[in-house]
């Protein structure tokens, strides 16, 4: 029986999904910061860029932009190229 | 009949038609792992071709039909809403990521149950998971059917029927024959179409608009609340909207033709180049799609049917020509998350339910027969309830996606994370996500204010760590495992 504690593929692996859960967890508090904290004014107040009411442009389009950018950083910078296949096994 | 239309809606069907003879081609020479290349593609795709297949099989009707109509009504706030998918285009790999690659491999798995299967070791919970699969999915496949003969029916004047059989036939040959490397394939042609269709609208519909700002403008005089995150009414609660994370964001996780899309690539450059590519055109589509639903309304107020907003302000604000090939956008949506679906029920009948249990020794030809024979006939069925959907299949694709979910997010994702989870945690689970969120969608929707999901998503995890702590082989599953 293989012991799966001691590939170290899996510690590259349970890292990579942590990040995962930190960008979720950055990408809701951008989104709601936004969209709640300047969207709650009343309509009269608002703010516009481009066109756009300000709290949907900071909180969709630039949030988009924003995780589109962060995504590729850490893809390109923290993902670690790792084979799938088992140690001594061909792929066919 | 409008033949400026119809015309691009036919060269996108023979492209498609196309792909499907060009895959069949690797079926035949691969002699010896015929269920791998046809229900996996021979786990070789690449980057590109893995993000687009997972965004278009995401993406369905509601994203380019439902959606943008709902938007329509809703002003700005339901755009914010369907923002939650963004996290779709990398939360899903990035989770899922490299280890369930690398078990999916180890164990040889080439659907999702056979991942539980190995990894759980227990025959209740691959025909658990093999029941629901095969009833949920079936249900959201025949409704995406119905939507997809109702949009040519739209646009072409053909009669429902004689729509629902042009729909039918075109899926039913490049899956049969081509198998998930043809879905794969037609999926990033369909991805490609669903992005540039929706750059084109958008920019059409600003101009013919007059401008963004004149747009909103118009939006805030006829009633100021479509600009605000709270929707036409204020009845969008900032809790309500952010539920739906969980439903369309990361509870995605759990959806078997999502995940099955999670073991079919070729190496990690191909996941890494995934999440990049994936993350920007899902958010592209999504963002701009409900923003043209919402951009339409000063153009063209008064529509009372929001699946009709898409198609008439495509007519109204392009040539016909150009409004054929965007419309092949919403077309392509729909046709790309019907095919993933329906090679998803046909391997859980081939292999999960036939293999595993019925006829282990089948030999190759039988096997080959049956895969394309069941998918097949799982086409042929649902044409045939399409004509006249039952009620219980309505009823049953309301909470497919949610149901789905809540029943299979903790068993994949603990099941790779926490070494401890055995089956019966996994069953208790998968019990307690289903039949909770049946009564709660039936007796008590959207409890405390959030999506029906959340609670069901929350119960299962506390049943799946409960019942895995307090069960006996705990420690037996961890060496096994």
């Amino acid at each position: 029986m293989r012991q799966e504690k001691e590939d170290p593929r899996f510690k590259i692996a349970n890292r990579e999904a942590l990040i995962g859960v930190g960008l979720v967890l950055f990408n809701f508090i951008w989104w709601f910061g936004f969209a709640y904290g300047m969207g709650s004014k009343s309509p009269e107040e608002y703010t516009y860029v481009l066109g756009l009411p300000a709290w949907f442009f900071y909180s969709c389009v630039l949030g988009l932009i924003v995780m589109s950018v962060l995504v590729f950083i850490i893809v390109k910078f923290f993902f670690v190229d790792v084979s799938f296949e088992e140690e001594g096994e061909e792929s066919s | 009949m409008n033949w400026a239309v119809i015309i691009p809606l036919v060269v996108f069907l023979i492209i498609i038609f196309f792909i499907g003879f060009w895959s069949s081609k690797f079926i035949r020479s691969s002699s010896d792992s015929f269920l791998s290349e046809y229900f996996l593609g021979g786990r070789e795709l690449g980057g590109f071709i893995l993000a687009m297949t997972m965004i278009a099989t995401y993406g369905s009707a509601s994203s380019f039909i439902g959606g943008p109509g709902i938007a329509y009504t809703q002003g700005f706030g339901w755009v914010l809403l369907s923002m939650s998918q963004v996290a779709t285009g990398y939360f899903v790999l990035m989770i899922l990521g490299k280890k369930f690659a690398i078990m999916s491999r180890r164990y040889n798995a080439i659907t999702l149950i056979d991942f539980l299967k190995e990894r759980y070791k227990s025959k209740w919970v691959v025909l658990f998971s093999a029941f629901s699969i095969i009833i949920f999915l079936f249900s959201a496949m025949a409704a995406q059917w119905i939507g997809g003969a109702r949009l040519i029916e739209s646009l072409t004047g053909i009669s429902y029927l004689g729509a629902l059989f042009i729909f039918a036939v075109s899926v039913l040959i490049y899956v049969v024959i081509g198998g998930f490397r043809a879905v794969a394939l037609t999926d990033a042609v369909q991805g490609v179409v669903m992005f540039a269709g929706t750059l084109i609208l958008l920019i059409a519909v600003i101009i013919a608009g007059g401008g963004v700002s004149n747009i909103v403008d118009g939006l805030q005089t006829e009633n100021p609340n479509l600009i605000t995150p709270y929707g036409f009414d204020g009845n969008l609660t900032a809790t309500y909207v952010s539920s739906f994370w969980i439903l369309v964001g990361v509870g995605v996780v759990g959806l078997p033709q999502v995940t099955v899309r999670a073991m079919s690539y070729k190496n990690s450059k191909a996941m890494h180049r995934a999440l990049v590519v994936g993350t920007i055109f899902v958010g592209f589509i999504m963002l701009n799609m409900h923003l043209i639903g919402v951009f339409a309304r000063p153009i063209l107020p008064g529509i009372e049917v929001g699946d009709k907003v898409m198609p008439l302000i495509a007519l109204e604000v392009l040539p016909a020509w150009l409004a054929g090939i965007v419309l092949a956008a919403p077309m392509a949506a729909i046709m790309s998350t019907v095919d993933s679906l329906l090679l998803l029920v046909s391997s859980s009948v081939v292999k999960d339910v036939y293999l595993n249990y019925i006829e282990p020794n089948a030999s190759y030809t039988k096997v080959k027969k049956m895969s394309f024979g069941v998918t097949a006939i799982l086409g042929i069925l649902v044409f045939l309830l399409a004509l006249d959907p039952p009620n219980l299949l309505i009823w049953l694709n309301l909470f497919a996606f949610g149901g789905l979910e809540a029943a299979f997010i903790w068993p994949v994702v603990l099941g790779l994370y926490w070494s401890r989870g055995n089956k019966h945690g996994a069953l208790a689970s998968m019990l307690t996500g289903i039949i909770s969120y049946t009564l709660l969608h039936n007796f008590y929707p959207s409890a405390f204010g959030m999506h029906t999901v959340v609670l069901p998503i929350i119960l299962s995890f506390v049943a799946f760590i409960l019942v895995s702590l307090m069960t006996e082989d705990a420690r037996t599953a961890a060496n096994d495992y």
